[in-house]
């Protein structure tokens, strides 16, 4: 992007909420099964059925609002979208439009070096529609000769969280999703799949000359459904925008919907193709008065916050900021952290092993950390045995890839394998012995000033015990036989 | 005969619910023909449900007020496996998968249906000549029309081609119907009766009800299908009370109000006098009764015309051709589709009020029709608060004229709509109201209803009203075609 412009970027969010059953029917949620088997008078939009909200979905509605710090609306309503297309049983949505249950709230975002604040315009609820499927070999519209719709989908809880434009490049915008994603999954109301569609993204994006007032024209980009396409689209966006105006052509207002096989973004309708949604007051329904109590009370189901969970493992665990942060962000890890810490009183080494090794095979296999097979009772056992000098730290790196692997107990692990640390002095006195017989050369550049070279002969007492000599004291005795 | 009178011949053994049936069947035989009454006749049916009720009632079975007592349903109420037309060619072979709630309740009363009952298409009209299935007659006159849209089932209850009917009642579909055919009828409160299974008109103002012979198989019939339902989130949560304890010989100090915005020069002299000439009897059983003024009612007619196209064009937008319904095969693209299956589906009427609609939601309208609508609605539902702190209830004409000749207003629909000024602000203010016959006119020898309009949920007022009318005026004309 040209120096001389910036973005000005908003973002709509739509999350499919893993209630049991659909917004407006008892119909279950469900997905990959045989096409319309959950579907009801209700859902189908036969004649004569009415729609019933379901309570739990606006419990959660409620949920995601507060994430994102909106104030709940004490009186909401739902209203009628109303436009043709197959995928609607209805031909119209009920959404909510201009009093939507949550609003005037906000997303810290951490970039790193500074904090992005985003406002959150509003929270509203609605249903999803069905699942066009297109015959054919490519699936494509413009090449089947019939649609046919599956409406296991259709009334599915939908919650779209809409964003302020205030956020200023692709990568805050990715930030930002990741964040909500985290925020959203952590009060486990959606499983924000976006590979299966519970959560996506469309994005209203302008660019402007560095400084000017007057915000540009905007398009708004469909079918940014992952985290790097979102930031992609945008980029590609970006500088068809900025490329156009030096040109010294004109945005022209409109939809675009990115395609991620040539990463480019092309015109689905233009301004004047836009559907007059004709909105009016669902009269199928009754309004919604939320009162504060019950705002309370879902309040003190959602449990801490990341950023809570963060400041007090800060204190409570006497963690570095960093590790707070990385522990707190996952709900999981951080439970398991914290049932480590219920056996085992070093939380930092705990902090460490979870952030380093564990991780990193957490990630190699792509599981989560509920999905190991390293229970936390093991791993405070494995870490009590390191500091009780029964094996070293090395050699634990080891019966933790096998506790990994097998999730055997890491008594077991050492036992069977002969990894316990070898502390017999007399033992390793004569190991040493012979490594200093075996090395004059170096024995003599250490007595004559070169103290450095005893790593040397440490290392060959490793190697020599496949590394189960106990290092401290290896240094010890080494130290008081070369005097 | 009334279903409270063939009831009681069934608990005493004096006939069977086969002899009913058959009675109402021959009748159907002899006059449908006429009348039009019905899009479709269950005759078959009708004698298999009727022999089984016998044979349940044989084992002992509870007779409930309407076990075995043949009933005419409006063809906009879903009946299960049985083909729901709503008077539409778009609905034309639609079977509903499921049954109305009000229809599961009259089925728990083993009631007999007897088919279901010709209206206007999707229950928008005033009499009866806007259905696919062709023009209902009044039977006191079958050169008339029966009013409407509840055309069929007021037509079917006065021919005796039922016992008694279930209509909707959207802005008078119920009440209007019955004054033109000289029979009751009853709109309830908004929400007293679910909606659930009724093909939507107007959400807000759609409203079940009862067409009968008479007030008492009125109340008996509110007994039965009002209710809480939680299929309907408008329904009203309330226990129900026994609608029939309110039938009481006693009107003394009884406030009544005559609204005179409801006794404006729209209304027929012959119409307003015998209207006047109930009230003088009521007054000499001892009520109360006063001129009023609801200076709002004008409105009403106008927010009416602009609040029922709004929800209909919305309501109706899931006739598409899509799932279900009439479908145009030769259509090439999506577009195409929904156009011509629309067009061909829909009649006149219809798609006038779809695209009234449709016009008054529109961006840049909507501010200055619907919600100024919405507003005066208000206004309109204000005043009857007002009223009604000072009257118990509210009495007018349910017409403003008599049945009048089929084809008269068809191509004047201004006209045609104030067939219903009286009723109309009773839907916008969700009240319960009955119509009743009073009297024929002196002219054409035609019935002639009036209108008891109750506070919200203030049932007992209309029907303690309407059955001492129904008592002080002893209404026992029959129609013509018998």
């Amino acid at each position: 992007m040209s120096k001389k412009y910036e973005s000005v970027i908003g973002l709509e969010t739509h999350i499919e909420l893993s209630t049991n059953t659909k917004m407006f029917c008892g119909c279950k949620l469900s997905f990959g099964e045989e096409s319309n088997v959950h579907t009801c008078p209700v859902c189908l939009g036969h004649p004569g059925s009415l729609p019933v909200v379901n309570k739990k979905a606006i419990e959660y509605a409620i949920k995601i609002a507060l994430a994102v710090n909106c104030k709940i609306r004490e009186y909401t309503i739902f209203h009628r979208k109303n436009y043709f297309y197959p995928d609607q049983a209805k031909n119209y949505q009920i959404s909510q439009y201009d009093l939507p249950l949550g609003v005037g709230g906000y997303l810290d975002v951490d970039m790193g070096d500074y904090v992005r604040r985003v406002g959150i315009t509003r929270v509203h609820m609605e249903e999803d529609t069905g699942k066009l499927l297109h015959t054919g070999r490519t699936g494509r519209i413009s090449e089947s000769v019939a649609s046919i719709v599956d409406f296991n989908r259709g009334g599915t809880p939908l919650i779209e969280i809409v964003t302020e434009p205030d956020i200023k490049s692709p990568e805050e915008a990715k930030e930002y999703l990741i964040r909500l994603r985290n925020l959203i999954l952590y009060r486990g109301v959606s499983n924000c799949n976006m590979e299966e569609g519970s959560l996506r993204c469309d994005a209203n994006i302008s660019v402007k000359k560095v400084g000017e007032e007057r915000i540009g024209t905007k398009t708004e980009i469909k079918n940014l459904n992952s985290f790097k396409f979102l930031q992609k689209g945008l980029q590609y966006e970006i500088e068809r925008q900025t490329n156009l105006l030096e040109s010294g052509g004109k945005v022209i207002q409109q939809t675009r919907h990115y395609d991620n096989n040539t990463n480019m973004t092309k015109v689905l309708r233009s301004k004047e193709e836009a559907h007059d949604y004709r909105y009016f007051p669902e009269p199928d329904l009754v309004p919604m008065h939320i009162e504060s109590k019950v705002v309370d009370e879902v309040r003190c189901t959602i449990g801490e916050l990341p950023a809570e969970k963060a400041e007090r493992f800060e204190k409570e665990y006497n963690l570095p900021k960093y590790d707070s942060s990385f522990l707190s962000n996952d709900k999981k890890v951080a439970r398991y952290f914290e049932d480590c810490c219920k056996l085992y009183s070093n939380a930092k080494n705990i902090s460490n092993w979870i952030m380093g090794d564990f991780s990193a095979l957490l990630n190699k296999e792509g599981i989560d950390i509920n999905d190991s097979k390293i229970k936390p009772a093991n791993l405070a056992s494995m870490l009590k045995i390191i500091d009780g000098g029964k094996i070293n730290s090395k050699i634990a790196k080891s019966v933790f890839e096998e506790m990994f692997k097998t999730g055997e107990s890491p008594q077991v692990i050492i036992e069977k394998m002969g990894l316990e640390q070898i502390s017999d002095g007399g033992l390793l006195e004569d190991i040493i012995e012979e490594i200093i017989k075996e090395n004059p050369g170096t024995v003599k550049q250490y007595k004559n000033g070169k103290k450095k070279a005893i790593g040397f002969l440490i290392g060959r007492v490793m190697a020599r015990t496949k590394g189960k000599a106990n290092p401290k004291m290896v240094n010890e005795i080494m130290t008081k036989k070369l005097k | 005969m009334t279903a409270h009178e063939l009831h009681n011949m069934l608990v005493k053994k004096e006939i069977s619910c086969a002899d009913i049936a058959e009675s109402v069947l021959s009748r159907i035989n002899r006059v449908e023909s006429k009348t039009n009454s019905y899009i479709r006749v269950e005759k078959e049916k009708m004698m298999e449900e009727a022999a089984a009720v016998d044979e349940y009632i044989g084992r002992g079975g509870r007779i409930g007020d309407f076990t075995g007592i043949p009933i005419a349903v409006k063809d906009n109420i879903c009946t299960k496996d049985i083909i729901t037309t709503c008077a539409s060619r778009i609905l034309k072979n639609y079977i509903p998968i499921y049954d109305a709630t009000v229809i599961k309740k009259l089925k728990e009363q083993r009631y007999i249906l007897t088919g279901k009952a010709n209206m206007d298409e999707f229950a928008m009209g005033s009499s009866n000549e806007n259905s696919y299935f062709g023009n209902v007659s009044n039977p006191w006159d079958t050169e008339r029309v029966p009013g409407g849209s509840s055309g069929g089932p007021a037509a079917s209850a006065a021919a005796g081609e039922a016992v008694c009917s279930i209509g909707s009642d959207t802005g008078g579909s119920i009440r209007q119907p019955a004054s033109l055919c000289g029979v009751v009828g009853f709109k309830p409160t908004y929400g007293a009766v679910s909606r659930y299974g009724l093909i939507a008109f107007a959400s807000s103002l759609d409203q079940i009800g009862p067409l009968t012979r008479d007030v008492e198989d009125c109340a008996g019939l509110l007994n039965v299908i009002c209710g809480h339902d939680e299929n309907d989130s408008t329904s009203i949560n309330r226990k129900n009370p026994d609608f029939k304890s309110f039938l009481k010989d006693d009107v003394r100090n009884m406030r009544i109000g005559v609204p005179a915005e409801l006794m404006v020069k729209e209304i027929d002299a012959e119409v307003k006098s015998t209207v006047n000439a109930a009230l003088l009897k009521l007054e000499e059983l001892g009520a109360k009764v006063e001129e009023i003024s609801l200076p709002n009612l004008k409105y009403a007619l106008s927010v009416y015309y602009i609040i029922a196209p709004s929800e209909a064009s919305s309501n109706l937008s899931r006739f598409d051709g899509v799932r279900y319904g009439h479908r145009n095969k030769e259509a090439k693209t999506l577009r195409e589709m929904y156009k011509k299956s629309r067009s061909e589906g829909f009649g006149d009427e219809v798609k006038r009020r779809i695209m009234i609609g449709t016009y008054c939601l529109s961006a840049g309208y909507y501010d200055a029709y619907y919600e100024k609508a919405q507003k005066v609605r208000t206004l309109i539902i204000d005043d009857f608060r007002k009223a009604f702190k000072k009257y118990d209830v509210l009495i007018s004409p349910t017409s403003p004229t008599t049945a009048f000749k089929a084809g008269e207003k068809l191509d004047d629909p201004l006209t045609m709509y104030l067939s219903d000024i009286c009723t109309i602000p009773v839907n916008l203010a969700g009240l319960p109201a009955v119509s009743i016959p009073v009297g024929l006119s002196p002219e054409g020898s035609l019935p002639i209803g009036l209108q008891v309009i109750g506070d919200i949920l203030r049932e007992d007022n209309v029907l303690k009203a309407a059955y001492n009318i129904e008592r002080a005026v002893g209404f026992d004309k029959k129609p013509n075609i018998l």
